[in-house]
This record gives structure tokens, C-alpha cells and sequence, in this order.
């Protein structure tokens, strides 16, 4: 099969890595790069636990291929929080129990950053349709809508974890 | 965390309601506390199985049946091992111990199950071949290009028709359908006489028929291991399971090694519900390993786990109540079906816990019940999220509310009327204890706005229970914890108020045996149209009485069933 160089951003840093054609860009992460906080969920499009952002928008990156990101800037959880520190996302997501077995909470961060990003003051049904896209089987939806909604809201400013 | 949020996230806990709370403030129920993974969790550095990583890691991927059944006349892999990226297809003969079945772990059921079928197929799905090769992508054409010459056999997928005379037999080690409980075709419970209080000219007749699909447990994180040599003729396996242990020793078993040589790391779950308890993928990918000297993948995708993950089973229930005027409910006749689809899993294990849970949190005074676990040519269902006891209790509440209107009454009220209370005897004959559905439906009621008539707003558990709803008396179970027929001097009903000390932690543990015993070393055969009971010999008597407070090695077999309590 052939293999082909695809060069993109990942969380700010510059990234060369050589493709299969028809790789998916998780498998490229997680596989290839090593970056493995977007997770396997159902690579269909169907749960969003591999969510990442592509141009500062929330991306499936089970149905992306590889080697459409060429140039693109990428960012996934392992490039949020700065300084040791984390990002309100997170240590909202922490101190709301926002986060069971964790499976899905790297989609979910994402896919509210995206939100957050685009729209700093969200109301709930604009944070509720942001994560639409993800499924959380300990159906946790509750928590994570109110931890996103603290961020917002500014209640919530990020931290060095204990 | 501000004090607010701590409010916001707080549950009210109501300690007045039950007899024997203990009233000391406790540190950490009903405050939220921390989750000690939360960090990883929100850093996506939890490490889930299929977050290690490994130089040649290889892939494996399973030929499965596209029949509810067939026989396997002919498996031909030979196209499929020229592939490019094929490293080895493993068959049932490449595994050493290739027949099995959880519960052996605890002497409990029969092997019925191989790892990958040999013979024949007994469900659509059913893994008969395992492919490793360089990439998933290569694991699949491969599976593609496996021929298997089926020979497709009749099928049944109803547990009601898989009991009847002529059906199909699913799995040759139950060879009429039905798991046999110690030569009973079914678990049986018997309290008082339902048919004499079912003749009585004054109680109105309730029936009804009620039924649960199936439920897949459908984890984000689907089911897997990851299984690679270790030095010393060692091999590692990390994985999804959700229970390390069972995994291990079942791993154990089915490949014929001794436990010392597998190294299971586990402990980050992306979710179970019961899904990750079968232990499906850590054998077959230390197998691999084994056969290819090299680290091996066994992941189901999002398809597989819907399909041959095993779910909660369905169930079926047929419910008979007599109700008397006032609406009391006086007999309660059970006949239940548990569909274990084409294996046993732990479906076994789910009948015993449904006929320990009749006939629900309520008074009756005859009961009666037969509970089959069935056979059927379906995915074989195992444990989900209170497996066992949620499809009773929808079919034994969608029935309160039918005999509620049947006796023209409101459903919570006929509830309250029928609810235990302390000092009531069980249909187990065991004493209800620190009972508080009254006091629940009283608060769901008030919460809901739901008014109650001023009787039944003043109802409580700890009065008027006990005397003659405690006339037959509690189960003898003697030193070792053998139930048994002849009674202790019956106990006096618990006093309404707090008892003064704390009685000893209670060792009231009993194995799902018959009662009597039967016995031993002569299996009868079982016919499934008429299903024969033994005989019931002499009863069992035990020549010392049980001491509670005592353990006996050898008893505590699904001591969960039992119901240990704190007290």
C-alpha cells in the first residue's frame, strides 16, 4: 500500500508523519503521531469519543482521512491547559463530576471548546446541541452541561492539580 | 469546590426513615467527594487497554456464523493465509481447552461453550476462525476470503418454544434446553398453598403476561485486549475486562496454563454495565501471542459489540395474583423464562438472584413460583446492570398497577397496603427487616404531588408488621448453612423501636440447593414437555441448629443472593 508524507499542526507543535492511503486521522494520531487522548468509540461517526478540532472546529477524526489535514491546524486535549495548569474546561469537568468511566470526556472537552471558542457566552440549549454529536454511556449529560455552562459563566478559571 | 457547588451536588438523606440506622453523622455519604481517576480522565491519560503501545503489534479479527445455526462441515483458510499481512489463523483445535463456561470458576454449571466452534454454530455471530495479521485492515480481507461449508440447521429463538417437545436442541450440553439447577429443570419457590387461596370464593383473579427485549450494555469503549509475550515464558495481557480476575483464571483454564505465567493488568474501564465480564478477548489474545510471538490486538468494533456482545437477556413473565376486597393481595403465582441465548454465561446465576427477589418488596402470604433458564439459538446474554431483577420488577409493578385497578384502588395506596413491613415473614422465610418502601412511596408521593388518602399518609414500616403476617416461621439452616426443614424455636417479631445493640454481622448465607436435597450421583433425565421433579425424600434435618455469626468454608457460594446484610 502506498504510504505518503501529511505535515499539520498538533496543538502548535509542526508534525510530519508518513500515511497509508485511507488511514483515518485517529488511527494517524493515536498510531502513528502517539497522541492517544482522542479515543476509539465506534469509527463511524457515531459517538464522538475521538473528536477533535481541526481548524478551531469540533472534527470526527474517525471519519476524517489522514491525508485531507495537510497544513491544518489540529488540536486535541493533550494541548489544553497551559503551564501545568488546566483548563477551565477541565477542572470544571473535575469538580462538576463531569467525567465516569471517561471514555468519552476527551470528545466532550473538545466539542465544548469548540463551543467556548466560537461562543463564550453559550446559552444551554446552544451547549446541549455543541454536544449532540457525543454519546456518554454512563449518561452523565447533566454534569458535563453544567460544567460547561460554569466555564461560561466564569466560575470555573482553571488550575495547577493538586 | 465552594460551598454552593457541594449544595448543588448533595443528596438528602432521610436516616429517620429506617428502624436501625445507625444516627452517628457519617464523613462521606451524602457529600461529594473527588473521584480519584477524575485527573486522568479530563488529561485523557487514564490508561484504557488499547492505550499501550507496542513495536509489531499485530491484529486479530474472528470468522463468525452468518446462521442462528449450522453445522461446520468444512473450514478451508487456505486462500485466505496467502494474503499479504497474514501471520496465522488459529481454529478451535489450536486451543488447548477448548470448552468452558464461567461459572466453572466457582464449581458452578457445565462447560458448554468452546472458545472458537468446531463442530457447529449455535448463534449468529459465533466465532469460528481468528485471523492475525500485520493491520486491521488485512485481518479483514482475510476474514473475508475464509470459506466455511455450513450446513444449516433448524433454529429456535423463543425460550417458550425451545422447552416444547421437538424443538432443536441449541447446545449439546443441555441436551433439553433448559440449565439444569442440580437435576431441576427450573428454580422453584413454594410458600404457603397459592391454589387453595386462589379457590377462595372471595378474592378477585389478577393475571398477566409481560415481557423484556434484550439490552446491549454498549460501552464507549468497545471490548478488547492486547496480549504480548514477556520474558520467561510469561505473556502480558491488558484489557477492558471488568473483572481481572475471572479473566485470568478463565484465560487459565481455556489455554491449560498455569496461572503464574499470565500477567493481567486491567483496571480502566471505559465503561461496562456488565458487558466486560465474559472474558471473550483476553483467552483468544494471549492464544495469539503464544502462536505468533508477537503483541496482539483482539478489539471488537462498534458492529460486534452490538451483535455478540452478550446482553442482559430477554425475559418473559406470567403473573397470577389473588386479591381480596379490601386489597390485599393473598397468593402470587410466578412462571418466569430466562432466554441465555446459545450459552450458558451467566444467565444461571440470573434466574437464582430473580427467585431470591420474588415476590417483590410485598406481603403475601402464598406464593409460588418456577423459573426456567432457557436455551435458544440467540446471542448468549450475560450480566447487565441489575441483570436478573430489573425484568421482574417491571413485570411484577406493571402488574401492582393492574391489580390496583383491578381492586379499584390507587397504585400507591394498594402498595402501601401490601408493602412489608418489619417483623413480616418473607416468602423466603427469612424475617423483613429495615423495610422502607411505605416511607419511599410516602416522599415519592408528596414530591410528586401525589395526595394519599390520611390512612395512608400515616402509614410506617415499623408498625403493624410481624404476628400473623409472620405465621410461617423462618427457614432452619443448620451449622454449615444447609437449609433445612426443621424449625427453631420461632424468634418473637422485632420490636418496632431501635433495637438497643447492633446484632453480629449475619453469616445467612445458603447455595442455590433444592430443597430437600437430592441425592447425589444420579442424575435423572429430564423431559423437556413435562419437566420431572424428585422425589421428595426424607426432609432434610439438621442435628444442630445454626448459630448465626458463624461461617462455614464451602457455603458462601452466591452469598450476594443470599442477601448478607450489615446486621
Amino acid at each position: 500500500m502506498a504510504r505518503k508524507p501529511v505535515e499539520f499542526t498538533l496543538n502548535g507543535t509542526e508534525t510530519a508523519v508518513f500515511v497509508e492511503e485511507g488511514a483515518n486521522l485517529l488511527d494517524v494520531l493515536r498510531q502513528g503521531v502517539g497522541d492517544l487522548t482522542p479515543k476509539y468509540g465506534c469509527a463511524q461517526g457515531g459517538c464522538g469519543a475521538c473528536t477533535v478540532r481541526i481548524g478551531g472546529r469540533p472534527r470526527l477524526a474517525c471519519l476524517t482521512l489522514a491525508e485531507t489535514v495537510v497544513g491544518a491546524e489540529i488540536e486535541t486535549v493533550a494541548g489544553l491547559g497551559k503551564n501545568g495548569a488546566l483548563d477551565p474546561l477541565q477542572d470544571a469537568f473535575m469538580t462538576h463530576f463531569a467525567a465516569q468511566c471517561g471514555y468519552c470526556t476527551s470528545g466532550m472537552l473538545m466539542a465544548a471548546k469548540a463551543l467556548l471558542t466560537r461562543e463564550p457566552s453559550p446559552t444551554r440549549e446552544q451547549v446541549v446541541q455543541a454536544i449532540s454529536g457525543n454519546l456518554c454511556r454512563c449518561t452523565g449529560y447533566e454534569p458535563i452541561i453544567q460544567a460547561i455552562l460554569s466555564v461560561a459563566e466564569g466560575r470555573t478559571a482553571g488550575r495547577i492539580p493538586a | 469546590m465552594s460551598a454552593s457547588q457541594r449544595g448543588s451536588n448533595s443528596v438528602e438523606l432521610r436516616k429517620d426513615l429506617f428502624a436501625d440506622e445507625r444516627d452517628d453523622t457519617l464523613k462521606e455519604i451524602g457529600r461529594p467527594t473527588q473521584r480519584q481517576d477524575a485527573l486522568g480522565h479530563v488529561t485523557g491519560r487514564s490508561p484504557f487497554y488499547d492505550d499501550r503501545r507496542f513495536d509489531g503489534l499485530l491484529h486479530m479479527r474472528c470468522v463468525r456464523s452468518p446462521h442462528h445455526h449450522a453445522r461446520i462441515r468444512r473450514i478451508d483458510t487456505s486462500a485466505a493465509e496467502r494474503l499479504p499481512g497474514v501471520k496465522r489463523i488459529l481454529l478451535g483445535r489450536d486451543v488447548p481447552n477448548n470448552l468452558n463456561t464461567l461459572l466453572s470458576l466457582i464449581d458452578f454449571g457445565r462447560d458448554d461453550e468452546p472458545m472458537l466452534a468446531e463442530k457447529k454454530v449455535a448463534y449468529i455471530g459465533e466465532p469460528v476462525a481468528a485471523v492475525i495479521a500485520e493491520t486491521e485492515r488485512q485481518a479483514r480481507e482475510a476474514v473475508a476470503a475464509v470459506r466455511v461449508d455450513w450446513e444449516v440447521l433448524p433454529h429456535v429463538l423463543d425460550p417458550e418454544e425451545a422447552l416444547a417437545p421437538g424443538a432443536p436442541v441449541v447446545n449439546e450440553a443441555w441436551p433439553h434446553n433448559v440449565f439444569e439447577y442440580q437435576g431441576y429443570t427450573h428454580q422453584k419457590l413454594r410458600f404457603g398453598d397459592v391454589e387453595r387461596a386462589f379457590a377462595r370464593p372471595d378474592v378477585k383473579i389478577v393475571e398477566g403476561r409481560y415481557q423484556m427485549s434484550p439490552i446491549e450494555q454498549a460501552p464507549m469503549e468497545t471490548c478488547g485486549a492486547i496480549a504480548a509475550p514477556e520474558i520467561n515464558g510469561r505473556y502480558v495481557c491488558y484489557t477492558s475486562t471488568q473483572a481481572l480476575f475471572f479473566s485470568l483464571g478463565t484465560a487459565a483454564k481455556l489455554l491449560d496454563l498455569p496461572s503464574s505465567r499470565l500477567h493481567f493488568i486491567g483496571g480502566t474501564v471505559g465503561g461496562g454495565f456488565g458487558g466486560k465480564v465474559d472474558s471473550i478477548h483476553e483467552p483468544l489474545a494471549v492464544l495469539a501471542a503464544m502462536a505468533t510471538g508477537r503483541p496482539v490486538r483482539y478489539r471488537w468494533d462498534r458492529a460486534e459489540e452490538m451483535q455478540v456482545g452478550a446482553p442482559r437477556g430477554a425475559e418473559r413473565w406470567y403473573l397470577k395474583d389473588a386479591i381480596t376486597r379490601d386489597g390485599r393481595i393473598v397468593a402470587r403465582h410466578f412462571r418466569g423464562y430466562f432466554d441465555c441465548g446459545a450459552y450458558t454465561r451467566l444467565s444461571s446465576y440470573a434466574v437464582v438472584k430473580a427467585v431470591g427477589h420474588l415476590p417483590g418488596p410485598y406481603t403475601i402470604e402464598n406464593v409460588s413460583a418456577d423459573v426456567y433458564c432457557a436455551f435458544t439459538n440467540r446471542t448468549p446474554a450475560t450480566a447487565m446492570r441489575g441483570f436478573g431483577i430489573t425484568g421482574v420488577d417491571f413485570a411484577i409493578e406493571c402488574h401492582m398497577d393492574k391489580g390496583a385497578e383491578a381492586a379499584g384502588l390507587d397504585p400507591v395506596e394498594f402498595r402501601l397496603l401490601n408493602a412489608y413491613r418489619d417483623g413480616d415473614m418473607k416468602a423466603h422465610r427469612r424475617l423483613a427487616k429495615n423495610c422502607a418502601l411505605i416511607e419511599c412511596c410516602q416522599v415519592a408521593a408528596e414530591k410528586a404531588g401525589w395526595t394519599l388518602g390520611p390512612a395512608f399518609a400515616v402509614m410506617a414500616s415499623n408498625k403493624g408488621g410481624g404476628g400473623a403476617r409472620a405465621a410461617i416461621p423462618e427457614t432452619a439452616i443448620d451449622r454449615d448453612g444447609w437449609v433445612g426443614e426443621g424449625a427453631p424455636a420461632p424468634k418473637p417479631a422485632p420490636t418496632p423501636s431501635r433495637p438497643a445493640l447492633p446484632e453480629p454481622v449475619a453469616a445467612a448465607v445458603q447455595p442455590p440447593r433444592p430443597m430437600p436435597a437430592p441425592a447425589p450421583a444420579q442424575p435423572q433425565p429430564v423431559a423437556a414437555q413435562e419437566p420431572t421433579e424428585k422425589p421428595a425424600d426424607k426432609p432434610y434435618q439438621p442435628t444442630e441448629p445454626f448459630t448465626r455469626g458463624v461461617k462455614k468454608p464451602g457455603a458462601h457460594r452466591f452469598s450476594s443472593v443470599a442477601g448478607r446484610r450489615r446486621r
